[in-house]
């Protein structure tokens, strides 16, 4: 085949086709390039991407009441929430209460009803075994077989597990609930819970960080200026911990730190104290144990970003004057900047998410918000419950990650 | 032994600087720094000359204060300088990538020094703001390193050395990380500077062109010893030895052995009965075995060796066209790799790799050294 190109002026490639061929060429590389992006896209998607959004669905997601009973769904949404709803309403209900028994949808939907109050399940199961095949005024019937459906709260919450989404969830873990009239207000003070579980994750994590930057800080240092032989050595016991299971190691610290363990024991033998310290089941234990935990995470970005500074900056600034401790102060701090960024936000990320260590090292007060995801999920079943404080949780940590970002940005003034 | 000793104790006015019988090692067992004498004048720019793993930098190290002696005594005129630390020492220094610190401008940079001596801020501003014209850098102030060029760099760490009026400036191979041109741009900046300004420099380099260039005096390290301290002129034309000879400038070297000697001539033989005339290096008798030094520009080719004292065939392997001059490489007794320079206007064009040619020098152009 001979090309156009080869004969130089005689016949010049047309514009047009000059840019088809470059098209084409671009084409073949962008495909390869999408071929080797894809098995990691698709891999985010499906581990990430959809799991989340799942969640962010299911903490707004107001049960199966709509699939069970349509029409009953449907017809309450026309009621306005005063009186009783019409016989329509009623009639649909009944029905549908009805074929429930046989669709098996009935568990569910008294599950969901509860949410709203206790009795909504055994009010179900008593109308289901009482109900007539046939009725001409239904509304009368059901008040027969129990009072309750001659209430308008009754019938209210139905209503309120009508539409296909609520916010009851979302509200219910800032300890906030939506009136009768539709007002949101604080849950009564007995039952708030989770803005105290949530300051306390923040607490915990935020003091778990700075515990891991006091002692990473001087550690990554010490690995970063020694030689590499020993540095090497240390770096080994720093990341000893990854080699043994997470439930290993907190469950060392119970042995370690419990009342006739090995702290306790040594502490009086010293003469330091002369009962044992409740070192364990309480915030002590905690942060012990999480600080041990996530400390390599501290010290591996901060040791990378370290190595990286060469020691001249510092002797630059002594022989321009400054004490060594200034020079250490503002030349080399402000450098480790972005190795301090990653390693506080990494610790800080981590630790908010905690379940296992707390649950087991902590007392009933230092459970983190991981634990009532959990409780929800394992326990209860209350998945839009599950949902709402995981989605909640994860809103503040991209909040607080934003809010960093912006700081840590302003300070970080390394033109890279 | 080498020419090491600089004793100016004897002298009515005090050297700046001085080293006195300093020794180095790391380890305690090998000693990186042997022996250093060194007298260091007020204004002058002298060069610590070397190939890496001489001794060089750890003089300047121990001078600016990072490193400490571990025999002998460093004075900053009658202040023993051993126990200073490093900050209290008032040099300024350049190091070899500059070290600006990265989160600064370049204004904060140069204030930097001022700053740790607490300068009030008029003043401060007033010196920063002069230097930032010196160095012509005044529109590029608020800029951070990152977003200087290499040679805009090494202008502000230099400002940055020099702002607070030290009286001494130390630069540790700062023109390493230049391309060719800058660096020699950068040459004549920093010559000027120190002419201008009057300053006191110590100047580290393992580019001997650049010590040359620059220096009012060059000390030529080989293992922890200075093997020549001296101008750049006598270093080229009057090395004290071998090393010195072959590390400054190009050199041919003949192996030989000294025949007798005359004055400040003498005689030697190298290669199979071959005998040149020579300059009688230090410490040599007759009978002595020498490296015969030829600087590749002093040998005569064919019609112009015609008359010269000292005349040899040799055969030629090839040439090297450089421009403004030719380098003839060729064989002759006792050395394969034989150079000589020589303008291109002189050079008869029908000469062919293989031919043989007739070298010519002059006995004063020989310098009979000792062999290392």
């Amino acid at each position: 085949m001979t090309t156009t190109t080869l004969d130089g002026g005689a016949v010049a490639p047309t514009k047009g086709n000059l840019k088809s061929r470059l098209r084409r060429a671009e084409r073949l590389r962008k495909l390869k390039a999408i071929g080797l992006v894809a098995p990691l896209a698709l891999f985010l998607v499906v581990v990430f991407v959809v799991p989340i959004g799942n969640m962010l669905l299911n903490s707004v997601d107001n049960g199966s009441l709509r699939h069970v009973m349509p029409r009953t769904a449907a017809s309450i949404e026309q009621w306005d929430g005063q009186g009783l709803p019409s016989e329509a309403t009623f009639a649909a209900f009944a029905d549908e209460l009805r074929d429930s028994r046989s669709g098996g949808g009935l568990g569910s939907v008294g599950r969901r009803l509860n949410y709203e109050d206790s009795g909504y399940r055994g009010l179900l199961m008593r109308t289901l075994m009482a109900l007539p095949p046939a009725s001409d005024d239904w509304r009368e019937t059901l008040i027969d077989i129990d009072p309750a459906w001659g209430e308008a709260a009754t019938w209210q919450g139905i209503k309120a597990a009508a539409p296909p989404r609520t916010d009851r969830y979302l509200l219910a873990s800032l300890d906030l609930e939506r009136e009768a009239n539709g007002e949101i207000q604080r849950v009564d003070q007995q039952d708030r819970l989770y803005q105290a579980v949530f300051q306390r994750t923040m607490v915990i994590a935020g003091g778990v960080m700075l515990i891991c930057l006091a002692l990473g800080f001087p550690l990554a240092y010490l690995l970063a200026t020694l030689p590499a032989k020993t540095s090497n050595l240390l770096m080994i016991f720093v990341l000893l911990p990854f080699w043994t299971s997470l439930l290993v190691r907190t469950a060392a610290w119970i042995i370690l730190l419990q009342s006739n363990g090995l702290a306790n024991q040594t502490l009086i033998t010293l003469g330091l104290v002369d009962t044992p310290l409740q070192l364990v089941f309480n915030r002590t234990g905690v942060f012990f144990a999480m600080v041990h935990i996530l400390l390599p995470f501290m010290v591996l970005p901060l040791y990378s970003v370290m190595k990286g500074i060469s020691p001249s900056y510092q002797r630059a600034a002594v022989s321009l004057g400054a004490h060594p401790f200034a020079a250490f102060w503002q030349v080399y701090v402000p450098q480790t900047v972005s190795g301090v960024a990653a390693g506080t936000i990494l610790v800080f990320i981590m630790a908010l998410g905690y379940y296992i260590t707390p649950a087991l090292v902590g007392g009933p007060a230092d459970q983190m918000v991981s634990y009532y995801v959990a409780y929800y999920t394992n326990t209860t079943n209350n998945w839009g419950m599950a949902a709402a404080l995981g989605s909640i949780l994860l809103a503040v940590t991209l909040l607080l990650y934003l809010v960093y970002h912006r700081l840590v940005n302003r300070k970080q003034m390394i033109g890279s | 032994m080498p020419n090491n000793a600089n004793d100016h104790s004897s002298d009515a006015s005090m050297p700046l600087i001085h080293f006195a019988a300093v020794q180095k090692t790391y380890d305690g067992e090998t000693l990186v720094v042997k022996d250093l004498n060194l007298a260091i004048e007020p204004g002058e720019f002298v060069t610590l000359l070397g190939p890496s793993g001489s001794g060089k930098t750890t003089c300047l190290m121990m001078l600016a204060g990072f490193e400490n002696p571990t025999g002998g005594d460093i004075f900053l005129r009658d202040q023993r300088l051993n126990n200073v630390p490093p900050h209290k020492r008032n040099f300024g220094m350049v190091f070899q990538n500059y070290a600006l610190f990265p989160h600064m401008t370049v204004e904060e940079n140069i204030r930097y020094p001022l700053k740790t001596r607490r300068l009030p801020a008029a003043e401060a501003d007033r010196k920063v703001s002069e230097i930032l014209d010196k160095i012509q850098l005044r529109d590029f102030a608020k800029r951070r390193p990152a977003q200087l060029s290499g040679g805009q760099q090494q202008r502000v760490a230099l400002a940055r050395s020099l702002v607070f009026e030290p009286q001494l400036v130390l630069m540790d191979e700062p023109l390493g990380a230049l391309d060719k041109q800058l660096r020699e741009q950068m040459q004549l900046e920093i010559k000027h500077l120190h002419e201008q300004l009057g300053l006191t420099v110590v100047f580290v380099t393992h580019d001997q062109s650049e010590a040359l260039t620059m220096s009012d005096r060059v000390a030529v390290f080989n293992d922890g010893v200075i093997q020549q301290i001296d101008t750049p002129s006598n270093l080229y034309e009057y090395p004290a030895n071998a090393f010195v000879a072959q590390f400054i400038g190009e050199n041919n070297t003949l192996a030989g052995r000294i025949e007798s000697v005359e004055g400040e001539r003498c005689r030697a033989s190298f290669g199979e009965g071959a005998a040149t005339g020579a300059v009688l290096g230090p410490a040599l008798a007759v009978g002595d075995a020498t490296h015969l030094s030829i600087r590749p520009e002093r040998v005569k080719l064919n019609g112009a060796a015609r008359d010269l004292p000292n005349r040899l065939s040799a055969r030629v392997h090839e040439f090297i066209y450089l421009g403004d001059h030719l380098r003839v490489r060729c064989a002759l007794p006792g050395n394969d790799d034989f150079v000589a320079r020589v303008p291109v206007d002189t050079f008869d064009s029908h000469l062919q790799p293989g031919d043989s040619v007739e070298l010519g020098w002059r006995d004063e152009d020989v310098r009979a050294l000792d062999a290392p």
